[in-house]
C-alpha cells in the first residue's frame, strides 16, 4: 500500500468516527424524545393518546422502511440546505442522524416498555405527575437497557456512514469505495472492511460493559 | 371518630372488547381513624380493584369515594396528586425502583412534594431508622432480601407523613416468620403514629393477628363487614363461614347423622365442656375437627361434633352447649 493511501486511511478513520458521534448525538436528540413519546402515548401507558401515538408511529416506520440508500438520495436538497453542500463528512452527518432517528426512537421506546409496570403504579401513588414519573422512575430504571441499545445504535451508525461514501461522504466508507471497489485495490478493501469491523466490535463491547457496569438488578 | 374512607354503593365495571365484567358491586363501607382495617376474600374477589379506588389509581363506575369527607372522583389531576400524598401504599411486589439506591426510593416520595435535598436526606434516614435498616441505606434494592425490600417501601410510604397506609397483599411475596415481623412493624406504626392501615390480603392470619375491623370480599360484593372478633367467632354470611371455618374434613362416622359446629368465642376457652357433658348427662359427642385461633390475644375455636342418633339425645346436649355460652351452629 503506497503512503498517501495510508494516510487516507488513518484520515478515513478520524471520519468515520465524527460522522459516527455527531450523528449517533444528534440522533439521539431527537429520538429519545421520540422514543419516550411512543411509549408514554401508547395503549394503557400513563400518556395514552391514540394520535399522537399513531401520528409519530407512523412517521418513524415509513423512515424505518426507507432503504439508507434511497434516503441518503432523498435527502441531498434537505442536506445542502442545512450545511451548504452535500457531499463531504459534514454532511454525510444530515442524512445519518434523519436515518438513525426512527431507529433510536423504536429502541428507546422498547427499552422503556422493559420497565415494570409496578414501579409506575407506585409512582402514581405518590402523586408523582406521568412528567415526573418519566423523568425520576422509569428512565433511570431503564438506563441499562437504554445503553445496550445505544450501542446497537452507535454500530448502526457506523454502517450506514460507510454507505455515505457513494454519495459522496467521507470516511472509511469511501475510500473502500473509491480504491478498494473502483480501482481493484483488494487490500484496501479488506483493509478497510476489517477496520469497520474492529470499531463495531470495540463499540458493541463498550455499550455492554457500561450497561452491566450500571445495571443494579 | 371520623372516618378516613367512606365508600357509597361504589361499583365497578370493566369493559374489554365489548365484554363486561364487574369487579366491585354496589360497596359500601367505611374506615375509622386510627384503625387497621382488613379487606378479606379469595383471589379475584375484587379487593384489590377496591383497595384502588381509595385512591382513585382506579376510577369507580359508579358510587362515591369519600377521603375525609372530600369525594375523591371531583377532584383534579393536581388535587388529586396532592391527596395521593396524604395516601400511601405498598404492594405485594414491592415496587423499588432497582437502579437507585434504598436511601434514595425513600427520599422519592418527599422528592414528589417538593421538599429540599437536605431536608428530604434526614427524613429519608429517620425512616430508614424507624424499619430497622438504617444501615442499608446506600445499598441498592436487588442486594435485599424480600422482608427488607417491603420494609424499605414501608420507609417510603411513611416518608411523606401519610394519614393513611393501603396495604395491597404487603405479606403475600413473604414467607411465615418474615410475615409476621413485617406486620409486628405495621401494628407498631400503627400504634406509634396513629397511622390508619388498610390491608388487602387473602390470608385469614393476617387478619387474625393485626386487624381491628374486617370486610369479607366475595365475587365483588361485601360479603360482611364488622369487628374481627365478631365476624370470626360468629360469622354470618356464607363466604365468610367459608373464609373462617375450613371446611368439615371428615365425614360422619353414621351417614345422615346429624353434625353441628361448636363456637367458642373465648370467654369459655378454659372450660372442659366436651367432658363436662360426659359428667354430667353421660351423652357422648364424636369430635370430626377441631381448632383454636388467637384473635387479639383471645383463643377463639370451634369445633365439629358428630351427635347421637336419638332427637331427644342430640337436643340435650345441643341445650348443654347452647347454656354454657357456646354457639351452637349445623353444619352444611
Amino acid at each position: 500500500m503506497s503512503d498517501y493511501i495510508k494516510e487516507a486511511i488513518v484520515n478515513g478513520i478520524f471520519e468515520t468516527f465524527e460522522m459516527t458521534l455527531f450523528a449517533s448525538l444528534f440522533s439521539y436528540i431527537v429520538g429519545m424524545p421520540l422514543g419516550v413519546i411512543l411509549y408514554a402515548t401508547s395503549k394503557g401507558r400513563i400518556l395514552q393518546n391514540r394520535i399522537v401515538n399513531g401520528i409519530i408511529g407512523f412517521i418513524v416506520n415509513v423512515a424505518r422502511s426507507l432503504p439508507f440508500l434511497i434516503l441518503l438520495v432523498l435527502l441531498i436538497p434537505f442536506t445542502r440546505f442545512v450545511v451548504g453542500s452535500s457531499i463531504g463528512t459534514v454532511a454525510s452527518i444530515v442524512p445519518l442522524t434523519v436515518g438513525a432517528i426512527p431507529i433510536v426512537a423504536r429502541m428507546v421506546e422498547s427499552s422503556l416498555n422493559e420497565v415494570n409496570p409496578g414501579i409506575i403504579e407506585a409512582a402514581k401513588s405518590m402523586g408523582a405527575s406521568p412528567v415526573y414519573t418519566i423523568i425520576h422512575f422509569i428512565i433511570p430504571e431503564a438506563v441499562p437497557s437504554l445503553l445496550q441499545g445505544g450501542a446497537i445504535n452507535i454500530a448502526t451508525v457506523l454502517g450506514y456512514s460507510a454507505m455515505a461514501g457513494v454519495i459522496g461522504g467521507g470516511g472509511l466508507g469511501a475510500i473502500a469505495l473509491q480504491y478498494g471497489y473502483y480501482r481493484y485495490q483488494k487490500e484496501v478493501l479488506w483493509t478497510t472492511v476489517a477496520l469497520l469491523i474492529a470499531m463495531v466490535m470495540i463499540i458493541q463491547e463498550v455499550g455492554i460493559r457500561l450497561s452491566k457496569k450500571t445495571r443494579k438488578n | 371518630m371520623a372516618n378516613v374512607f367512606e365508600l357509597t354503593n361504589v361499583s365497578k365495571t370493566y369493559k374489554n372488547d365489548g365484554k363486561e365484567f364487574t369487579a366491585l358491586k354496589n360497596v359500601s363501607l367505611e374506615v375509622r381513624e386510627g384503625e387497621i382495617f382488613g379487606i378479606i376474600g379469595m383471589s379475584g374477589a375484587g379487593k384489590s380493584t377496591l383497595v384502588r379506588t381509595l385512591n382513585r389509581l382506579e376510577e369507580v363506575t359508579s358510587g362515591s369515594v369519600r377521603f375525609y369527607d372530600e369525594d375523591l372522583a371531583f377532584l383534579n389531576a393536581k388535587q388529586l396528586r396532592e391527596v395521593r400524598h396524604s395516601i400511601s401504599m405498598i404492594f405485594q411486589s414491592f415496587n423499588l425502583v432497582n437502579q437507585r439506591t434504598v436511601l434514595s426510593n425513600v427520599e422519592q416520595p418527599l422528592k414528589i412534594a417538593g421538599v429540599p435535598r437536605k431536608e428530604r436526606r434526614e427524613k429519608a434516614k429517620q425512616m430508614l431508622e424507624i424499619v430497622g435498616l438504617l444501615e442499608k441505606a446506600d445499598v441498592y434494592p436487588s442486594r435485599l432480601s424480600g422482608g427488607q425490600k417491603q420494609r424499605v417501601a414501608i420507609a417510603r410510604a411513611l416518608a411523606a407523613e401519610p394519614k393513611v397506609l393501603l396495604c395491597d397483599e404487603a405479606t403475600s411475596a413473604l414467607d411465615p416468620k418474615i410475615t409476621g415481623e413485617i406486620l409486628d412493624l405495621l401494628k407498631q406504626i400503627n400504634q406509634e403514629r396513629k397511622l390508619t392501615i388498610v390491608i388487602i390480603t387473602h390470608e385469614m392470619s393476617v387478619v387474625e393477628k393485626i386487624c381491628d375491623r374486617v370486610a369479607i370480599i366475595d365475587d365483588g360484593n361485601l360479603a360482611e363487614v364488622g369487628e374481627v372478633t365478631q365476624v370470626f367467632s360468629n360469622p354470618q354470611s356464607k363466604a365468610a363461614k367459608k373464609l373462617v371455618f375450613p371446611s368439615n374434613p371428615f365425614e360422619p362416622s353414621n351417614p345422615g347423622g346429624r353434625v353441628v359446629r361448636l363456637v367458642f368465642d373465648g370467654t369459655q376457652s378454659n372450660v372442659p365442656f366436651i367432658a363436662n357433658l360426659v359428667e354430667e348427662t353421660g351423652l357422648k359427642v364424636n369430635i370430626l375437627s377441631a381448632n383454636t385461633r388467637s384473635v387479639g390475644g383471645i383463643g377463639y375455636g370451634q369445633m365439629i361434633v358428630e351427635l347421637p342418633d336419638s332427637i331427644d339425645e342430640q337436643n340435650t346436649i345441643i341445650s348443654f352447649f347452647e347454656e354454657g355460652g357456646l354457639t351452637v351452629s349445623e353444619v352444611d
